[in-house]
C-alpha cells in the first residue's frame, strides 16, 4: 500500500474543500461541532472547525495558512506544519479534496 | 451495579416502507411484512427527525423495503434535512425515477447507497427475482453521480457471488462510487429460511476475505472498501450494532422503535411506537431498549470475558434464532457453549431454488 506521508506538502495554489457528501455539522446533543461523512462521524475540535470551515474551494492553500497565522498571531511554519497534517488526514480518507 | 451508562445514539435506520419490487432472498426485513395502510405518514416521520437530531442523532437512513415506494418520498427528505440530519437514501434504484432523484437532491439529500446483486446482469436479476434491475441500478447509480451525489454500491455477499467480489468491485468504480460495501449477508428474517441456498463454502469465505485485502491495497485512495464479515465462519462474534440500545435505533414503517431491524425475532420484548411516545423516552425507558443495555444481563461466559465491551456479546438476535435464549452468548463465540451449532449449519449448504421476499 502506498502509505500516505501525512507530512506531504500542499501546493500553496490548492484550493482545497469539502466534497459534495461531507460536512461540518453542530449537534447541540453530541456536545459540539462533527464532521459527517457517508456511514462515518469524526468530532471536530476547535481548531479543526477554525481550518476546516475555511476550506470553502475558494480560498487558497495559501491564503489559508496565512488567514490562521494572523488570526491567531502564531508562527507561519508551524501553522503550516499543523494544517498540512490535518488537511492530508483528512484527504487520505477522502473527507476533503485538494 | 448501578444502571447502564445511557449513551446518544448517532443513527437512525428509517425503514419508510417494507413495499420493494425486489424478491432479494436475504432481504433483512421481516417476515411477517407491514403492509401500506399501517404506515406512519409524513408529518409523523418529519416530528421524529426532529426528535432524533435533539437526542444527538447525527446520520438518517431512508430505507424500507424501498423507499422509493412512498410517493412523499421528497417531503420525507426534506424534513430530515430541515432536522439538520445527514440524510442517506439506501435504494434499489427500482422505483426511483431521474426526476424524482434530482427533487431529492434538491431537497438536502447528502448520500445515495444503490444495492448490487451480481456483476453480470443475469445473475444479479435472477437473485433479485425482478427481471430489468441490473440495467436500472446502473443508470441510476449513473444520474446520482451526475448530479454530484456520493454514491455507495453495496453488495450483499453469499455464495452465488462471493466468488465475483473483484468483479463487483470493479463494477463500483466504473460507476465511480466513492464506497462500496463488501457485507456478507448475515442470517436473519429472509436470510435465515434461505440460509443454505446462500451458504458459503469455508473455502469460498477464506478466499474472500484474501481478496478483499487485495482490493483494498489495490484501490486504495480510489474507493473506501467497507466489510462486513461473514460472522458464522468466524471465531469471535460481531458488536452488533455497536452495542444494543447504544448507538442506533430503528423505526418501523408502522413506528414501533427497535434497538436493530432484526430486533422483532426475538419474542417476548415489548416496544414502543412513536405514536405514542417521544424518541427521547423510547430510548432512555422503552422495555425493549433496556433488555440488553449493558452488561447486566450476561451470563457466563460473556459476563466475566475481557471482550464483554468489545463485541457486547456479539447479537441478541442470533443467540435467541439459533440458541432459543436471547440472553445467552452469541454462538457465533468459538467460547460460547453451543458454538457447534454454527460451525455445523455453516456447513449445510443447498442448492434448492430460494425463497423469495414477497409481501
Amino acid at each position: 500500500m502506498s502509505a500516505t506521508d501525512p507530512g506531504a506538502s500542499i501546493p500553496d495554489d490548492a484550493r482545497p474543500k469539502l466534497p459534495r457528501g461531507v460536512r461540518l455539522a453542530q449537534s447541540e446533543a453530541q456536545g459540539g461541532w462533527v464532521l459527517l461523512a457517508p456511514e462515518r462521524v469524526f468530532k471536530a475540535d476547535a481548531i479543526a472547525v477554525e481550518i476546516i470551515k475555511r476550506c470553502t474551494g475558494e480560498a487558497t492553500f495559501g491564503a489559508i495558512i496565512d488567514d490562521l497565522a494572523s488570526a491567531y498571531a502564531a508562527p507561519r511554519e508551524k501553522i503550516l506544519a499543523d494544517v498540512t497534517v490535518l488537511l492530508r488526514t483528512l484527504a487520505d480518507k477522502r473527507l476533503l479534496e485538494l | 451495579m448501578g444502571l447502564p451508562m445511557l449513551h446518544k445514539p448517532l443513527g437512525l435506520l428509517a425503514e419508510l416502507t417494507h413495499r420493494c419490487p425486489l424478491g432479494c432472498p436475504y432481504c433483512s426485513n421481516p417476515l411477517a411484512l407491514d403492509d401500506r395502510q399501517g404506515e406512519l405518514d409524513t408529518a409523523t416521520w418529519a416530528r421524529v427527525f426532529k426528535e432524533a437530531a435533539a437526542l444527538g442523532v447525527l446520520h438518517v437512513h431512508l430505507s424500507g423495503g424501498e423507499p422509493g415506494a412512498r410517493r412523499d418520498l421528497v417531503e420525507i427528505t426534506s424534513a430530515s434535512h430541515a432536522a439538520g440530519l445527514y440524510t442517506n437514501l439506501i435504494t434499489s434504484a427500482v422505483g426511483i425515477t431521474e426526476k424524482t432523484l434530482g427533487a431529492l437532491a434538491e431537497a438536502g439529500l447528502d448520500h445515495v447507497q444503490i444495492s448490487i446483486q451480481h456483476s453480470d446482469a443475469t445473475a444479479a436479476d435472477h437473485i433479485a427475482g425482478y427481471a430489468g434491475a441490473f440495467a436500472r441500478k446502473l443508470a441510476l447509480a449513473a444520474e446520482v453521480v451526475r448530479l454530484g451525489l456520493p454514491l455507495t454500491v453495496n453488495a450483499v455477499v453469499h455464495r452465488a457471488n462471493i466468488d465475483c467480489i473483484g468483479d463487483m468491485v470493479d463494477l463500483a468504480l466504473e460507476l465511480r462510487a466513492s464506497r462500496v460495501e463488501i457485507a456478507h449477508a448475515q442470517y436473519y428474517g429472509w436470510a435465515l429460511t434461505n440460509r443454505a441456498m446462500l451458504m458459503p463454502t469455508a473455502d469460498q469465505v477464506e478466499r474472500a476475505s484474501r481478496r478483499v485485502e487485495e482490493l483494498r491495497k489495490q484501490h486504495h485512495g480510489s474507493i473506501v472498501i467497507d466489510a462486513v464479515v461473514p460472522d458464522y465462519h468466524a471465531r469471535f462474534p460481531k458488536p452488533c450494532v455497536g452495542g444494543w440500545g447504544r448507538r442506533s435505533l430503528n423505526v418501523t414503517p408502522t413506528g414501533k422503535v427497535l434497538p436493530c431491524h432484526a430486533a422483532e425475532s426475538i419474542t417476548g420484548l415489548e416496544f414502543w411506537n412513536v405514536r405514542e411516545h417521544s424518541l427521547a423516552d423510547i430510548w432512555a425507558n422503552a422495555p425493549a431498549f433496556n433488555a440488553f443495555r449493558g452488561t447486566g444481563w450476561m451470563k457466563e461466559p460473556c459476563a466475566s470475558c475481557p471482550r464483554r465491551e468489545v463485541d457486547f456479546g456479539g447479537c441478541r438476535c442470533q443467540a435467541f434464532a439459533l440458541t432459543g435464549d436471547a440472553a445467552a452468548t452469541d454462538p457465533v463465540c468459538h467460547l460460547a457453549p453451543e458454538h457447534t451449532r454454527v460451525t455445523t449449519l455453516a456447513a449445510i449448504q443447498s442448492d434448492a431454488p430460494y425463497i423469495y421476499r414477497r409481501m
